[in-house]
C-alpha cells in the first residue's frame, strides 16, 4: 500500500517520469527516433496548456495552433531578418502572445458557453491569414528561411541528441509548474469553474481572472512550443499552423484523457508518433489511424490513460472477485 | 475486433524496427511525396512511377548487378512529417540518394537537415527558390516556374495582348509563381492590371473574376493546383468571361479536363511534351522516352493516367539512377560520390526536357522543354 501511495504522489511520479525519459537516450540512439520525441516534447507542452485550459477549467480554445505559430512566427522573423538571438526571440515572443492572449481573453471569457471556442476559431483564422499576407516580413505561403540554430549562452544545438535533452527539459519544466498550478489554491478554483461558474462565483472565486489567467498561461506555453519549434527545424510555414492542427491538438488531449496531464503527455506521444508507424498501411494509413481514435473513444470514452488505468482496476477487482468500485469523475494530477 | 487492432499495431511497430542494416549487394534509394492530403493529385503518380521504375529496374537485373531498394514515405505536403521522412531515411534506412518531395514548401523546409547529413536530394517541386541560389546538395527536375511564365509571356505578346490579368494561390506554389508574374511582366511589355489571390480549399471565385472583369484585361493567368484552376475555369464561364485563360504547368494532369470539364475548353497551359506526344514530330528528341514512359504508366494505372508530375519523377529517379552507376564505375558509391556524379550529367533526355547540369545549374533545363498546350475536345494538343 505504501508503494501505491509513493506510485500516487505527483512528485514522485514526476520524479520517475524525469529518470526515466533523461534516460531514454541511452537505450535510443538513433537520430530519427530522437527526432520524432523531439516533436513529441515539443506538441506535449502545447497540449499540457490546452490539458489546463480545457480538462481542468472546461474552457475550449480551437486557436492554439495559432499562438504556437506566434511563438513560431515572431521569434523566426526577429531571427531570420534582425539577427536577434534565440533568448530574446523567446522573450518578444512571449511577452506579445502574453499579450495577445489577454486582448483576446478578457472580452470572450467573461461570456459562458462556446464562446471562446468560437472566439479563438476566428482568431487562428486571422492569424492564419497574416501568415499568408505578410509576405515581406513572413515569407508568405512560401514559407520563412534564414531561421538561426538554437543558441543559448554560446552553446549551439544542432544535433538531435543535443535537441532532445533541451526540449525535455522545457518540457519538465513546463510540466513541474503545472503540477504546482493543478495542486495549488488556482487548480480547485479552476476545477470549481468548470463544476459550476454559478457555484464558485458565489463561493468567492474571480472567475473572470482565473479563466484569463490560465488562458494566457496555456497561450505561453503554445508560444514556448512554438519557439522551440522555429530554432529546430529552421524553416517555417503557415502550413503548420492550420485550423486543423489545433483540432489535432484538441484530439490529443480528449484521446489522452481529459483533466491529466499524465494523459495529455501520453495522448500527445501517441498522436505524434502513431503515424509513424502507420506507415506500413501504406495509403490506408489515415484510415487505420481513424480507425484506430474511434476504436479509443467507443472503449475507453475517459480517454487513453484513464481507459488504462480503468482496465487495470477492473483486472484487479476481477482478480479479487470484487466489483470495481470506480469514482467518475475523480480528478487527479 | 480489439486483438485484432492490437496485433496489427504490434505488427506494424515490428515492421519498422526491424530495418536491417544496408547489405552490401544492394543500392538504397529514398522517396517523399505528398501521396496523400492536399498535394496527392500530384504525388500519387510520382509514387506510381517510381514503384513501377524499381520492378522495371530490378526485373532487368538492378544496377550492375545489384538490386535497387526503394525506402518510400508520405509527406501528406505537410513540413513536420518531412522533416521526419528526411531523418529516417537518412539514419535509419541509411539510403544514397533522396528523390522527392513534391511541393515546394516542403523542399524548402527539409533543405536544412539535407545540407546539414551531406545527402543528395533531387526535388520534383517547381520552385526557382529551390536551385537559386545553389545549393551544393540540392537539384530539381521540373522546369522552374520562372521558366513556365516565360513561355506564357512569349506567347502573350506574340499575340500582341498588353494587358493581363493574374489570380494565384495562397501557397508556396502560387506565391512563387505570383512574384515571377510581376516581376517578368515588364520585360514582355506587359501590364498586369489585375492582382487577384485564392485559397487552396476556395470553392467559388466569382469575385475574383467579377473584379477582373470590370478591368480591361486582354487574358487571365491563373497559377494553381489542384482543385483551384479547375474552379476558376468554370466560374470564367459561368461569368461569361471571353477573354483567353492560361493555367501554370501545375494543371498538367487528366484531373484538370476531368474536374473542370467543358469549362476546360479553349484553356491553356504551358507543358512538358508528355502529354501531347501524339501532335510531336517523330523527329523531336523526347519523343521515344515520352512514348515508352506514357505506355509502360497507362499500361499499368489505366488509360489517360499519365501527368507530368509522374514525368517528374521518372526524371528524377532516372537521374539518380544514371548518378549511382557512374559514381560505381568511379568507384566511388558514397552521398558525396553520387552527388558529384549528378552534377555532370549532360544532354539526359527525360520527360521534361533535356536535362544539362553543372555546378552552376541544378535544374538542367530552359524554357524550351515547355511546349504550348490547349485544352481541345477533352484533350490535349500542341497550340501554336
Amino acid at each position: 500500500m505504501k508503494l501505491l501511495r509513493f506510485i500516487l504522489d505527483p512528485y514522485a511520479r514526476f520524479a520517475l517520469f524525469a529518470l526515466l525519459i533523461m534516460g531514454l537516450p541511452l537505450v535510443v540512439t538513433n537520430e530519427y527516433y530522437l527526432g520524432v520525441l523531439v516533436v513529441i516534447a515539443i506538441h506535449s507542452i502545447i497540449v499540457l496548456g490546452l490539458d489546463l485550459l480545457m480538462g481542468y477549467t472546461g474552457q475550449i480554445s480551437l486557436g492554439h495552433a495559432s499562438f504556437y505559430g506566434l511563438g513560431a512566427y515572431i521569434t523566426g522573423v526577429l531571427s531570420a531578418h534582425w539577427q536577434w538571438p534565440p533568448l530574446a526571440g523567446l522573450a518578444a515572443a512571449l511577452l506579445i502572445v502574453a499579450a495577445i492572449a489577454w486582448i483576446i481573453g478578457v472580452p470572450t471569457l467573461k461570456l459562458h458557453g462556446h464562446y471562446l471556442a468560437m472566439a479563438t476559431l476566428g482568431f487562428g483564422i486571422i492569424v492564419f491569414i497574416f501568415f499568408n499576407e505578410l509576405g515581406s516580413l513572413t515569407g508568405g505561403p512560401s514559407g520563412l528561411t534564414g531561421i538561426e540554430e538554437m543558441n543559448i549562452f554560446g552553446v549551439t544545438f544542432d544535433s538531435d541528441r543535443e535537441w532532445y535533452f533541451l526540449s525535455v527539459s522545457f518540457l519538465l519544466a513546463v510540466l513541474l509548474l503545472s503540477i504546482n498550478v493543478v495542486r495549488s489554491r488556482v487548480g480547485r478554483a479552476l476545477r470549481a469553474i468548470h463544476g459550476s461558474e454559478t457555484a464558485s462565483g458565489v463561493l468567492g472565486v474571480n472567475i473572470a481572472r482565473y479563466k484569463v489567467g490560465i488562458f494566457v498561461l496555456s497561450a505561453l506555453y503554445a508560444a514556448l512550443a512554438g519557439w522551440l519549434y522555429a530554432h529546430y527545424i529552421t524553416f517555417i510555414s503557415p502550413s503548420s499552423f492550420t485550423f486543423m492542427f489545433s483540432v489535432k491538438l484538441v484530439t490529443m488531449v480528449v484521446a489522452g484523457s481529459l483533466g491529466s496531464l499524465w494523459g495529455a503527455i501520453f495522448g500527445a506521444a501517441l498522436l505524434t508518433s502513431l503515424p509513424e508507424f502507420l506507415f506500413v498501411f501504406n495509403n490506408y494509413e489515415t484510415l487505420v489511424f481513424g480507425f484506430i481514435l474511434i476504436v479509443v473513444m467507443i472503449f475507453m470514452p475517459r480517454g487513453l490513460l484513464r481507459g488504462i488505468e480503468d482496465m487495470f482496476k477492473w483486472l484487479w477487482h476481477a482478480a479479487r472477485k470484487a466489483p470495481p468500485t470506480s469514482r467518475p469523475g475523480e480528478e487527479r494530477s | 475486433m480489439k486483438r485484432l487492432v492490437v496485433v496489427a499495431m504490434v505488427m506494424g511497430m515490428v515492421l519498422t524496427f526491424a530495418s536491417t542494416a544496408p547489405a552490401a549487394d544492394e543500392y538504397r534509394i529514398g522517396a517523399i511525396y505528398a501521396s496523400t492530403g492536399p498535394a496527392s493529385a500530384l504525388g500519387l503518380p510520382e509514387k506510381n512511377t517510381t514503384e513501377m521504375l524499381v520492378e522495371e529496374l530490378n526485373a532487368a537485373g538492378g544496377i550492375n548487378g545489384k538490386q535497387v531498394k526503394l525506402f518510400m514515405y508520405d509527406t501528406e505536403a505537410d513540413p513536420t512529417k518531412a522533416n521526419n521522412a528526411v531523418k529516417k531515411l537518412i539514419s535509419l534506412d541509411e539510403v544514397d540518394v533522396i528523390i522527392g518531395p513534391t511541393t515546394s514548401g516542403v523542399t524548402m523546409a527539409i533543405i536544412p537537415p539535407i545540407e546539414k547529413a551531406k545527402i543528395p536530394l533531387i526535388s520534383c517541386a517547381a520552385s526557382v527558390k529551390i536551385v537559386q541560389p545553389v545549393k551544393k546538395w540540392v537539384f530539381k527536375t521540373p522546369q522552374t516556374d520562372t521558366m513556365a511564365v516565360e513561355k506564357i509571356y512569349a506567347t502573350l505578346q506574340s499575340k500582341g495582348i498588353r494587358k493581363v490579368s493574374i489570380i494565384t494561390v495562397s501557397d508556396g506554389y502560387g506565391d512563387s509563381g505570383r512574384v515571377e508574374l510581376q516581376r517578368l511582366a515588364p520585360d514582355y511589355g506587359l501590364t498586369v492590371v489585375a492582382d487577384e489571390r485564392y485559397g487552396g480549399n476556395d470553392t467559388d471565385m466569382s469575385a475574383q473574376l467579377t473584379k477582373i472583369k470590370g478591368t480591361d484585361a486582354e487574358a487571365i493567368v491563373c497559377w494553381g493546383t489542384f482543385p483551384g484552376p479547375a474552379v476558376i475555369a468554370k466560374n470564367r464561364k459561368q461569368l461569361g468571361l471571353t477573354i483567353p485563360l492560361y493555367n501554370s504547368h501545375g494543371i498538367a494532369s487528366p484531373k484538370y479536363i476531368e474536374l473542370a470539364g467543358d469549362a476546360a475548353e479553349g484553356t491553356f497551359l504551358p507543358a512538358g511534351r508528355l502529354i501531347v506526344i501524339d501532335s510531336l514530330p517523330d523527329s523531336d528528341p523526347q519523343k521515344s522516352v515520352l512514348s515508352a514512359y506514357k505506355a509502360a504508366y497507362e499500361g499499368k494505372f489505366g488509360k489517360n493516367s499519365v501527368s507530368t508530375f509522374g514525368g517528374h519523377a521518372y526524371d528524377a529517379f532516372k537521374i539518380a539512377v544514371m548518378a549511382i552507376e557512374n559514381a560505381a564505375k568511379a568507384g566511388d558509391v558514397t552521398r558525396a560520390g553520387i552527388r558529384d556524379e549528378i552534377e555532370k550529367i549532360t544532354g539526359f533526355v527525360g520527360t521534361g526536357g533535356i536535362f544539362n547540369y553543372s555546378a552552376e545549374d541544378h535544374n538542367g533545363l530552359t524554357k524550351e522543354g515547355f511546349g504550348m498546350v490547349e485544352i481541345k475536345n477533352g484533350g490535349w494538343s500542341l497550340a501554336q
